[in-house]
């Protein structure tokens, strides 16, 4: 047992604690931050391989792997939500990996391998997540959706992977394929229209059937 | 068409496509990412530059200059409009803050400058060189200590009586006063506001998020003095509105004036930490309900007084709105009362009024059930009305509240709720139940569509109607398909261009009835274009069917009636005084479960349950999708959404996605809704009502509600941070 005193922290200290964390995360001064180096604009050669098709690009330095797809590439089924690593909308594999976009500059990933959603399934040909999307009405507005779907498609990875979460409660045993676990990993992913629910059996019944 | 007898039987009643669990039609597009959005027009032969918004740092006051050396030096810059270089600009009819031009800061990140270059970063780069002199002013930013200088609104209905409220308050046996906050809340959709404006001469063409296409048309027009048929609109995919995509906003002003500058098409999408004090929220509110009742329970007095503020020339949040309609009582009156705020512009937020009206109301309910003794369920009703209270020669069109609450009741297993507030344990969990019945007006707006059918026997809608998630692609082409007899993948529509009819658009859950009974309309249209083309006269024998349309023993495929040139039709529908003479609104009850950590005071939500009685259910995926999402964003206004003013400064602090929490994943359960049979013949042929409101309106007091339930803890103050319960939580063991 812990001695008392050590953690004799009451509720209301910490209360206090992160309700000024939380402030401190919305000052204003932050917006502007990343943009002071206005002569800044020197490129880069970088050269990646998106949808398995190997491109090569100059880019500002200062272009974000989102930005890289969307503006550069027009591939803009991968979403900006937020370009702070809010929300998700920005969704990609990397090698395998489930990552933010727009929190990644685009020269850091010479060489690396680049997965979209465009490259997961196209309209008449979807992959069987996008495909349980559509049975399940797992979006409304579907702007958070290529984040969603491929941020599932990753996560499930992760479970058969044996990557555990916060929800896992026994991390000598194989993690499993839960609803808790399902809502815990998918946290990351913000849909403002609320189609959480939906989301989840769609998740599932993949799973299921990948299982 | 006009609409002003009450619908009888009418083809949409086959309901052999209407009413059916269709998938949507734009769900393989938004799935695969190929639906395309406003940042997101691409033409290769196009050379976009981008433009990059500054906003201002204070919230009141006057710019003094702007120096924009600095920033037009910077590399790749192509143009810098300022707001007191282009001088005033005339505001459009729907925006209450200016959104750019002249000198005076109405609020803070109000728009005053644009940048353009050849790339984002550059543009970015650029617009953090502009130097701004401000002389600022003091403003007024805290609802509760201007509450006092708040004044009866000129617009609208601020005041209503009926009966004597005081008399019978005074000499109720129960009685209840008790006085409810609502904070500044935000839309937060996940599609920031976009625009790519490019000219052609003197005519401009503006892809954009818009819910109202007409109204951006027409106030962007205004606000740049030319002519509004030189405006091209077009929106046929918005990642989200909520009503933050009503009114023309900054992000398109700045586009078409940095496109003018740099003689080159211009994309501007706001940042999202300017969401939040650019743009519009929902106004908090500070509410005060007296509620006066005899020994069994009936409601003789009841009265809802309301606060918000807002810029000069705004308007109150209408908090009050749904005491005038929901519960019986023959004494009443309701009163807003608006304070001047130099806060950015307050508006509408997905059910204006009735959100934070029945965040209050709701949890009054639940606090004079408990006064009287009664079932939170019996109590509402008890007094449930079927005639509008404060007139009551006027009925409701249709009204089954009290079948929601029992239905629901039913298979939530509302019987199992503990009668003793923070009696029920599970572990660590203090477990509780709630109730919040759910009301919303059902408005209904004039709605046109253009009708074509080829040789194909394709049938082609055109109308300028939005789908903001709401599936409006889906229901659109299933009435279509139903009054034209056709399956719904010979159906294609063409939504959100100003270059088609004029639509209802999206907001106050009007636009699903409204749009599709314009279909309808032009549909009718069409089909009496198809009988006389091929000279059936009598129109009462008329089948459209399987393709064809037959007659007697005569049947012609749809496409050898549409024959070469294709026959095309065109209507409006527009609403005569059945909403005068009967109330039209749409009920549901919410029931939820929470669990409150006990240490923590930590709330869990475990299971949702919504009954909705809102009309024909036009397809019950989308209308199911609206009501979880509703509920979903309900739960946030419960617990966590809060746009925290500073009022020092005067802006919201919490301005962007990980400050300003809403629901995610992990905090929404399953959720189950069930729609009950209905039709509602006043609301239009179509006999459906709006849904995507209701779903919000009384979740958050069901949260609140069941919060009390599990722990004994009232709290009146919203969101209801664990905060807010910890002190009054039991004493660990
Ligand atoms: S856009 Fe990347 S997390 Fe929001
Ligand atoms: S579908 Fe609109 S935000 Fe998720």
């Amino acid at each position: 047992m812990q001695s008392p005193g050590a953690l004799e922290i009451s509720r209301r200290d910490l209360l206090v604690a992160s309700a000024a964390t939380v402030t401190v995360a919305g000052a204003p001064s932050l917006a502007h931050s990343q943009t002071n180096t206005p002569e800044a604009s020197t490129g880069t050669n970088v050269s990646f391989t998106v949808n398995g098709e190997r491109l090569e690009l100059e880019l500002d330095n200062r272009t974000t792997l989102l930005d890289a797809l969307r503006e550069h590439l027009y591939l803009t089924g991968t979403k900006k939500g937020c370009d702070h690593g809010q929300c998700g909308a920005c969704t990609v594999l990397v090698d395998g990996r489930r990552i933010n976009a727009c929190l990644t500059l685009a020269v850091m990933h010479e060489g690396g391998s680049i997965t979209t959603i465009e490259g997961l399934g196209q309209p008449g040909n979807l992959h069987p997540m996008q495909a349980a999307f559509v049975e399940h009405d797992g979006f409304q507005c579907g702007y958070c959706t290529p984040g969603q779907i491929c941020s599932s498609v990753a996560m499930l990875e992760e479970i058969s992977a044996n990557i555990p979460s916060h929800v896992t409660d026994d991390l000598m045993a194989p993690a499993e394929i839960t609803a808790a676990e399902i809502r815990e990993r998918m946290s990351g992913n913000i849909c403002r229209c609320g189609a959480y629910s939906n989301i989840v059996e769609a998740i599932t019944e993949v799973a299921g059937r990948k299982t | 068409m006009r609409f002003d007898t009450p619908a009888t039987t009418n083809p949409i009643d086959q309901l052999k496509i209407v009413g059916q669990p269709i998938h949507r039609i734009d769900g393989p597009l938004k799935t695969a990412g190929k639906a395309v959005y406003a940042y997101e027009w691409h033409d290769p032969n196009t050379p976009y530059a981008y433009g990059y918004i500054v906003g201002s740092a204070i919230a009141k006051g006057r710019i003094r200059s702007i120096d924009v050396t600095a920033a037009k030096n910077a590399p790749g810059v192509l143009a810098v409009v300022t707001t007191d270089g282009v001088g005033e600009l005339k505001k459009g009819k729907y925006n209450t803050a200016k959104l750019f031009g002249g000198t005076e800061v109405q609020h803070y990140h109000q728009a005053i400058a644009v940048v353009a270059a050849e790339t984002f970063e550059e543009a970015r780069a650029a617009a953090s060189l502009v130097k701004v002199h401000y002389a600022e002013e003091k403003g007024v930013f805290d609802l509760a200590a201007a509450r006092d200088t708040a004044v009866k609104p000129d617009d609208g209905e601020p005041d209503s009586a009926a009966g004597d409220f005081n008399a019978a308050f005074e000499t109720a046996p129960v009685k209840l006063d008790q006085t409810y906050t609502t904070p500044d809340q935000s839309h937060a959709m996940m599609e920031p506001h976009a625009s790519i404006a490019a000219w052609s001469g003197d005519e401009l063409t503006v892809w954009t998020s818009s819910q109202m296409i007409d109204w951006w048309r027409t106030d962007l027009a205004t606000t740049l003095g030319i002519d509004k048929e030189k405006v091209h609109i077009m929106s046929p995919f918005i990642g989200g509105g909520f009503g933050v995509k009503l009114f023309l906003r900054a992000d398109a002003v700045l586009a078409a004036l940095a496109a003018r500058e740099a003689k080159r098409p211009v994309k501007v999408a706001l940042p999202r930490p300017f969401l939040m004090n650019n743009t519009t929220h929902r106004p908090a509110t500070i509410q005060r309900i007296r509620i006066g009742a005899g020994r069994h329970g009936r409601i003789t007095a009841i009265a809802h007084e309301s606060w918000s503020g807002d810029l000069p020339g705004g308007g109150p949040e209408v908090a009050v709105q749904q005491t005038r309609l929901l519960y019986a009582g023959e004494n009443r009156m309701t009163a807003m009362r608006l304070a001047t705020l130099d806060l950015p512009e307050g508006n509408a937020m997905r059910a204006p009024g009735e959100a934070p009206g029945m965040m209050a109301l709701e949890i009054a309910i639940d606090e004079m059930a408990e006064r009287l003794g009664l079932d939170p369920v019996e109590f509402r009703t008890i007094n449930d009305t079927q005639v509008d209270p404060e007139k009551p020669e006027r009925p409701f069109s249709h009204r089954d509240l009290v079948g929601c609450l029992r239905t629901g009741a039913q298979r939530f297993g509302w019987k199992d709720r503990s009668k003793r507030p923070g009696s029920r344990r599970d572990g660590d969990w203090l477990v509780g139940m709630g109730v919040g019945s759910a009301f919303r007006n059902n408005l209904v707006v004039p709605s046109g569509a253009r009708v074509r059918l080829d040789r194909g026997g394709v049938v082609t809608v055109e109308t300028d109607m939005t789908d903001i998630g709401t599936g409006s692609y889906t229901i659109i082409a299933q009435t279509a398909a139903e009054m034209l007899g056709v399956p719904v993948d010979k159906v294609a529509v063409s939504l959100g261009d100003s270059r088609f009819p004029v639509s209802s658009g999206s907001g106050g859950q009007f636009g699903g009835n409204s749009s599709t009974a314009g279909v309808y309309a032009a549909c009718v249209k069409l089909r009496e274009a198809v009988a006389q083309k091929l000279g059936f006269n009598n129109a009462d024998d008329v089948i459209f069917a399987d393709g064809e349309v037959r007659s007697g023993d005569r049947r012609i495929t749809l496409a050898e009636a549409a024959g070469d040139e294709g026959l095309v039709a065109e209507d409006r529908i527009e609403f005569g005084k059945l909403t005068e003479t009967h109330q039209q609104s749409t009920f549901g009850a919410h029931f939820v479960e929470v669990g409150v950590d006990v240490a923590t005071g930590e709330t869990r939500l475990r299971r949702m349950l919504a009954v909705c009685a809102a009309g024909r259910i036009l397809n019950p995926i989308t209308a199911r999708s609206q009501v979880i999402g509703a509920m979903t964003m309900g739960v946030g206004a419960a617990l966590s959404e809060d746009l925290v003013v500073d009022k020092a400064r005067g802006f919201f602090v919490n301005h962007d996605l990980a400050a300003y929490e809403v629901p995610v994943h992990a905090d929404i359960p399953h959720q189950e809704v069930i729609f009950l049979d209905e039709t509602d013949p006043m609301s239009s042929p179509m006999k459906a009502k709006g849904i995507a409101e209701l779903g919000l309106c009384g979740v958050a007091a069901a949260v609140a509600n069941a919060i009390y339930n599990a722990t004994g803890v009232r709290v009146r103050d919203y969101p209801i941070t664990l905060d807010k319960l910890i002190n009054g939580l039991p004493e660990l063991s």
